[in-house]
Formats: C-alpha cells, structure tokens, sequence
C-alpha cells in the first residue's frame, strides 16, 4: 500500500486499527487477564417474574475455590441502576422509576434476571458453585407482551399501575384530529416493530479489580462510554468516590447501543472486588447475552396519514405503545419518545403531527437504544405508510414523496426540531439512477417468468444524529449534557497526541480522527496518535452512540486544535518579531501573510516547551489545549433507498435482489468507512425486516430465540452486493466539518423499503417483520382466498 | 487429573496438561494465551473461534484439546509470514475494509483461507455460501465478500 497523501480528509485511507486486529494482537476485555486474577459467574432467574421465598449460598459458599457469594442483601444500601432521561406524562406526573437493582431484591422480574454472583478461583469452579445455590421461588404471572400489559394479571412493579410507566405526547392533538377528519383520503396502518436483540459479536465483559494500597479501583469493561460508566456507579449507585476509579474500554468488539448502559453485571464486580481484594473477571456467554443484553425495538403502532386530493400530507397521527421490560435501562425512556417522535416529519412538510405513546413494563428483557434507537422505528411507520397511501391513491411511490418533500431551509417541524439542510430530492434522484428504477419492468418480466414475484419498495429516511444539544436534551429531560470533550497534546517534537472523549468499537476513529487532525496540522498522519476508552487518560466524554462521533467529538478535537493554532501564532509571531495578528497557519507552517517568513509546526512546538526564546509576559509554556463543545443543533443525514425482492409465493422464501442506498451525509472525511457504516447498518435493518425476532413464551415468559440456533442472524449469503452511493451532499451548517454522521442510516432506512418491496410484489397492505417465509406465505394465502 | 497433551501450533511443539474437557479454543486462549482466537457463542455458530487443523478450517469450540494431540494447528497469530509481512488474505481484507470491531476477523480469515485452498473458492456466490458458519455484525458481509475474492486471486 502506498501511504497517502495529504490533503488525508475526503480520502479513503486504510485503517490503522487493522494491523493490530488481522493479527489476533488486538486487546479485548477477555483478552485481558490481571495478576491475582479471579473468576465471577451469575445465577440468573429460570423464572419471568417470582417472588425469592429462600436464597441459601451456604453449599455453594463450601464449594471448591469459592472465594465469595454476592446476593441483593449486599446491595441493600446502595442505590439502582439509573435511567438518564426523565419523561414526564401528559397529566405531567413524572415517569415511574421503579429501583433497578445491581442484584435482585425479593423479586425476579425477567428471565435472566441477576440473583446472585459467584466469584471463585477459576471459572470452572465458579459456574459449578452457581449451581448449588438453592433458591426457593413463588411464581407470580407474568407478562411479555405490551398490548396486553395494562389489563395483565401481573403487576411488574408495586410503583407502577397497569404496568405503565409513563403516557407522553408530542404534537398538536386537536389539530392533527381535525386535519385528519377533513381530509379527502385517510390511510391507516398498524403493525408491530418486532424485538431485536443487539449481538455484538463480542459478548459483554468485564475485569474489576480494588487496589488497596492507593484505595482505587479499575474497571476493564466492553462498553461504549467509559466515563458515563464511571459517572453513574459511582454518584448514583456505588457512592465510590470518581476519582477513585479508572473505566477502561480497550478493543471492543461492536457495539450497536447494547454496551452504552451500565449494567449489574459489572457493577456487582466492582463491588465484590473490594470485598475479594483480587481482580475479578466475567465474561458473558451468548446464552446469557440473549437474556441479559438491552434488547431494541418492540413497538405497537396504529398511525393514520391524511392527505388532500393532490396526495399532499395534511396530517398525521401515531399512538404507539412501547415496551420498556421489566426495568428502565440508562437511555430507556428516551428512545420511544425523543428519539422517536421527534422524527415523524420525516423529510416531509406535514402540517400537523400529533403522536402518544404509552410505555409499558413487562417481565422481559430491558429494552433501550439499539442501532438507530427509536428512528428506525419512526421511519418504517412513515415509510410504510407514506407507500401504503401512495398504493391507494395509485400514485408512483417516488412521486407521492417529491409532492411532500420540504424543499426550504431551515425547516421547523412541528414536533420540536429545526433541520438545518437538505436535498432530498437529490438523494431520491440518485437513488433512482443507481438503483436502474428504469429497469424494474425488465427484470419484472424475468422474475414473473421464473413463476415468481418481483416488488420494489423505497424508503426516504431522516435521522437526528449528532446527540445531543444539551440545551435541547434538558428541555427534554435528559439528566446529563450530551457535549464531547477532547485535548490534543503536542510534544516538543511537533508529534501529537489527541485524546477523545468518543469510542470506538469498530467506527476507525483512530484513523478518520487523525486525517482531521493532521489535515489541520500540516503534519503527516504517522505523526498523531488518537487515544481514546480511558477514563485515566482521556479528561471526559459522552461516548459513541447516536451517531455522534465525528460530529461532536470530531468538533472537540477541531476546537482544540484552533486553540493550538492560535496560541501557536502568538509563538511564531514572537520568533518572527511579529504582530500576532500578521501570522497565518498554513500548510503546517506559521507565516507572516506577504512576506517569506515562516516558522514550521514543530519548530514552534519545541519552542514552546524549550521556551529560551518565549514571549513570557503573554504566554505560558507548553502546547496542549482542552475543549469541550456542545453542538447548537442535532445534524440531519438523510436519504433514499430502494430495494427489490423476490418472492416465491409457494414456499414465502424472500430474496433480496437488489439493495441501493443514496446517502447524504454532508462532508465525508473516510469514504470507504463511510461505506462500511452503511453496509453494516443494512445488514442489521434488513435483518429486523427479513429475519430477526426476538421471541417469548407468551405463558412462560421464556426467552424462546435465546441463541444463534433460534436468533436468525443475517449471513453473508442472505444479502446480495449492495449499491451504496454518498451524494456529494449538503454540509451541516452548524459544525465546523461540516459533517453529519452515519453510522445509523442503513438499519433506519433499509427495513420499510424491504417490506414495501415485498408488499408491492404480493399486492398486499402489510406483512409484519420479519417477513419469514411463514409471514410471507401466509400473506399470500390470504391474497388467494 | 490433567492429560498430558503434546501438539504444535503456529509451527513450535508445545507441551502441557489439560483437563479432559477443555475445549481446543479455551486452551489456545488460556493456557497458551494465544488470544486471537475469539469466543463468540456456546453453539458453534459464529464461527469467531475458527482455526486450522492440519490445514482445514475448525471451530475450536466444537473440539476438545486433548483430540488435537499430535495436530498441526495454525491460529490467526501464525498466519503472517515470520518477517511480518501480512498473508495475502489479511493484506486483502485491510485493503478492502473487510472488518470494523475486529471481533470476528481472525475466525472471519481463517475460515476465508480454508474456502480458498480446500475449497477453491472465488466466486461471489461461492464465498457467500462457504461464510455461512462465520457471523459477522458489523460489515453486512459486503466488503468481506470482496475481500475474499481479492484474497482468493492473491493466493493463486
């Protein structure tokens, strides 16, 4: 490979990551293995919802090489996991915030719940001591599903009647049911937006160790947010002073929102390991990450689109229910709320929104952000509604969008965000070229031919990336800012180091990062290092989720690294004999404008720290600079994608033939990873809608898909080559790159293009996800009837 | 009571005592702490854990160590040649972009070498069927399959 040149951003450089990964040298939790080191394991409940009548430890306590057993009787006197955002309901009552234990008090509430913890020499020895803990359980009835939530024979949580957690609305009620009563047409639709289960390929893991010499502790943990981690066990849960505690998240494979939460699991080690004096480790199964990681999605909607006679939007309304599980998770509230309701515009000037949603507790799993986190599920109701309409009304599918699409800038929704920029009808345009739309009818032919069917479906998405103003994010509840944070250090060299309060597991920060920085610099890529996933390191961050990386934490190290420039001015304007105001910063070398001065980047780095020659009355020594930035808006990717199948109507086998994504993104600074975000996240949207479903036992409460034999987990060979295209796009305006943010595009825009693709072929209203032949099958049966 | 268990792995003789029960994959891991080699699942899906045995592709959940006695075992920290220089596979899968997390990418391009040497491997359909037993949740698949066949032609 060659190396590349400068300019680096817009370039698609090869990772810097890779080298470390293609040679099994990378460094992920369970890889980590710490002097002293011990083993945890979990009992987990068998049970959906039981009352613990008797706990007895004392045989596992004998058990060779325990070295201790942790129940709920330990963590009496500490606090609950916490949830970041407060809802408050529409009859302005705050949502019901039931404690969520680190181990279970009394009461199992989910299969998989946290009764106790063994920690023990070796693992071996730790999971058969789990098994002689005798535990006494009262089964109570359970519920699994939100629909039935409210009138079910169980009741969750004392604190929570009906199982409700809170009942929220956005939008002008009255408005949009008056627009909807005087509308010439009216499409309804209802549908599910089936449970997922994240799957990181890397189960969760952690290592906690207590030291007592310096009274501190150190958590390695595969988790997305390292500091928010710290922040809520030791203020709300632990009561461990933050500065006595160091959260590493070294390599961590995937992510996808399932290790953003702070979880029992790690805190009880955190705990124990004091009481053990020795480092413990645990390392989560997949069985137990089906049951234990936050699940996604689990939606109940009924959503009615109004429209004139000219098939323009005049109204829309949504009432969902969500389920929340049995506890709340750390961003749990928001995700059916904020980060979905605020989304149902879409690219489109409807004038009156109205959508409640209503947030139920259920003895399942506890559901929270998981790729997209609440705007895959606004997008499919509108996708697939917008498509229904378009079906009813017999207008073509790309022309009932461009007759609605919002053309002007900036737009305000009438559900609480302004979009700074936008070309959507670029995007569909492109989109349509890409995908050959003016070859369908061909390849119709062929398909019918075969005896078969062909569909094709679009989908015009948007999403709020760039979470979260803070100033926004409070006035929604949220109980933490949502800026990022970054410091870049120069050595006396000229080399740098930039710490960056984001995270990467698997994004290839480490490379896109240092293009920016080293653009900025004039300095080569090879000369910068970004460090990130360390609280002892790293002086804050929010973490990655959100899609907010380059646009937040990007901007942070781009705040800083003016405040380099500028401080460095000053220092070059000194050794030129100067004004500062003459000098300019270009091409990595600081000039006096107009003349052939110049000072290079290094030069004014080793001058700052060797500082013979130093402007002393205006400066202090050295080049290292914080800053932290708190966006002034979201950011808004938005785009079109097209999808063909396939469908064998005599067994319900869908194939994807063809899948196109025109994507605007604004400024992209690596298009291959760009690429590759989109291509991961398709395979996860098109995985919800083809093939993924997270299952209960309606009577047990059982986790029915609990493992990859049950779980359908997309394949390479479920997926054809997609077509990806990156519009030369419109930047956002409000950030200094001009970027966007796409790492969630692809699982929000690709599931209701694949069930419109799959409608249009069988001529049907609606086949729930995911489209399993059985679904599929079943819908074209009731076409023959 | 442990067995004695003799085997070579990456090209060196290696010699300990295993319990009858450890799983090839926990022993490469634990007692060799060769930690390239991941563990992803419980039922021998994912395929993260894939190592070569005697030249062909295992997932090294599926076996015991002690039925690796005597065997030939590469993992993915012996696929580079000695001086360094990236196996023509590895080369293509970083030239592609064929991994993000990481996770799955040693299982992910020990399989790949497998379907291309014992397999014959090149076509797109051809390398989409034979990654079946290889989960991968971040790529969606489409820059591995390039990365495969890039990989494929390199080796030839």
């Amino acid at each position: 490979m060659n190396a590349p040149q400068a300019p680096f951003v817009g370039q698609s450089v090869t990772r810097r990551e890779d080298a470390r990964f293609l040679t099994g040298r990378g460094q992920y939790t369970d890889d980590i293995d710490l002097p002293g080191q011990t083993y945890g394991e979990f009992l987990r409940s068998p049970h959906a919802h039981a009352r613990i009548k008797k706990l007895d430890t004392a045989a596992a306590a004998k058990a060779p090489g325990v070295l201790g057993i942790f129940t709920g009787e330990h963590f009496k006197q500490v606090g609950g996991l916490p949830c970041g955002w407060l809802i408050n309901s529409l009859d302005g009552t705050p949502m019901k915030e039931p404690k969520h234990p680190v181990l279970a008090d009394g009461k199992v509430r989910y299969v998989g719940d946290r009764v106790a913890l063994v920690v023990a020499e070796t693992r071996d020895q730790a999971e058969a001591a789990v098994l002689l803990i005798d535990v006494d359980y009262e089964e109570l009835p359970a519920v699994v599903d939100a629909a039935k939530a409210a009138k079910a024979g169980a009741s969750v949580h004392d604190e929570a009647p009906n199982n409700t957690c809170y009942q929220w609305g956005i939008g002008d009620k009255d408005g949009t049911d008056a627009a909807l009563k005087s509308a010439a047409h009216v499409t309804t639709l209802s549908f599910r937006n089936n449970r997922l289960i994240p799957n990181a390929i890397e189960p969760r893991a952690a290592n906690a160790s207590y030291d007592v010499n310096a009274d501190n502790y150190t958590l390695y943990v595969a988790n997305q947010n390292p500091h928010v981690e710290r922040l809520l066990m030791c203020a709300f849960v632990l009561g461990i002073p933050e500065h006595k505690m160091r959260v590493v998240a070294p390599d961590v494979g995937g992510g996808f929102g399932s290790k953003i939460y702070l979880y029992g699991e790690e805190t009880a080690l955190v705990f124990a390991s004091k009481q053990i004096k020795r480092p413990i480790k645990w390392a989560s199964s997949r069985s137990e990450a089906f049951l234990s990681d936050a699940h996604g999605r689990d939606h109940i909607t009924t959503a009615k689109l109004g429209l004139d006679k000219d098939g323009k939007f005049v109204a829309l309304r949504v009432d969902t229910t969500a389920n929340l599980g049995a506890y709340l998770s750390t961003f749990a509230s928001a995700i059916p709320t904020i980060l979905y309701a605020t989304l149902l515009a879409g690219q489109y000037k409807t004038p009156k929104i109205y959508c409640e949603v209503t947030a139920m507790f259920t003895n399942t799993t506890p559901v929270d952000a998981y790729r997209g986190a609440g705007r895959p599920e606004a997008t499919y109701l509108l996708e697939r509604i917008v498509e229904t309409a378009a079906g009813e009304l017999r207008l073509d599918p790309a022309e009932i969008r461009r007759r609605n699409f919002i053309t002007e800038f900036p737009y305000a929704s009438p559900v609480g965000l302004t979009y700074d920029t936008g070309d959507y009808n670029a995007t569909l345009n492109k989109a349509i070229e890409v995908g050959d739309v003016a070859g369908y009818a061909k390849r119709k032919a062929a398909t019918e031919a075969k005896g078969q069917k062909r569909g094709i479906g679009y989908s015009a998405y948007i999403e709020a990336c760039g979470i979260a103003p803070s100033s926004v994010a409070g006035a929604l509840g949220a109980r933490a800012g949502l800026f990022e944070a970054g410091e870049v250090r120069v050595h006396p060299t000229g080399k740098v180091t930039v710490f960056t309060g984001s995270h990467s597991h698997g994004q290839g920060h480490e490379t896109t990062f240092a293009q920016v920085v080293a653009d900025r610099l004039g300095i080569g890529m090879d000369d910068v290092v970004i460090e990130h996933g360390d609280t002892g390191k790293v002086l804050f961050g929010m973490g990655t989720y959100g899609s907010r990386s380059i646009a937040v934490g990007g901007t942070a190290i781009v705040k800083a690294l003016d405040k380099i420039i500028a401080k460095g001015k000053k220092i070059a304007a000194h050794l030129m004999e100067a004004a500062d105001t003459d000098v300019v910063f270009e091409g990595g070398a600081f000039k006096v404008a107009g003349t052939d001065k110049a000072v290079p980047f290094a030069q004014v780095a080793l001058t700052a720290y060797v500082p013979h020659n130093f402007p002393h009355d205006k400066l202090e020594p050295g080049l290292n600079e914080n800053a932290f930035y708190d966006p002034s808006n979201f950011t808004y990717p938005a785009g079109t994608y097209i999808c063909e199948v396939e469908v064998d109507t005599a067994t319900g086998a869908v194939k994807i033939d063809r899948m196109t994504a025109c994507d605007d993104f604004g400024n992209v600074i690596n298009p291959m990873i760009v690429e590759g975000q989109v291509h991961g996240g398709l395979a996860q949207g098109l995985g919800q809608a083809l093939l993924e479903h997270g299952v209960y036992d309606e009577n047990t409460g059982q986790l029915l898909s609990g493992s990859y034999m049950d779980y359908a987990m997309p394949r390479a060979d479920d997926f054809p080559t997609f077509n990806v295209e990156t519009v030369k796009g419109t930047p956002c305006t409000h950030n200094p790159l001009g970027v966007k943010g796409c790492g969630e595009a692809g699982a929000i825009g690709s599931p209701p293009a694949l069930i419109n693709a799959i409608c249009n072929a069988l001529g049907v209203k609606d086949v729930p996800m995911p489209a399993s032949p059985y679904n599929v099958w079943k819908a074209a049966q009731s076409l023959a009837r | 009571m442990g067995i004695p268990l003799t085997l070579t792995v990456n090209g060196a003789s290696v010699t300990r005592e295993v319990e009858p029960s450890t799983l090839l994959g926990r022993f490469l891991r634990e007692t060799l702490r060769l930690t390239g080699t991941h563990i992803g699942c419980d039922t021998t899906q994912c395929g993260a854990c894939t190592v070569h045995v005697n030249g062909r592709a295992v997932k090294s959940c599926s076996m015991l160590a002690v039925q690796a006695a005597g065997a030939e075992i590469t993992t993915i920290e012996g696929l580079a040649a000695k001086d360094g220089t990236l196996h023509p596979m590895q080369a293509a899968f970083r030239d592609c972009h064929g991994l993000q997390c990481g996770f799955c990418t040693p299982g992910m391009v020990m399989s790949a070498v497998d379907l291309v040497k014992n397999h014959n491997c090149s076509t797109e359909e051809q390398i989409r069927a034979g990654l079946d037993g290889n989960l991968c949740r971040c790529t969606g698949y489409h820059n591995i399959v390039k990365a495969v066949a890039q990989g494929a032609a390199a080796m030839k």
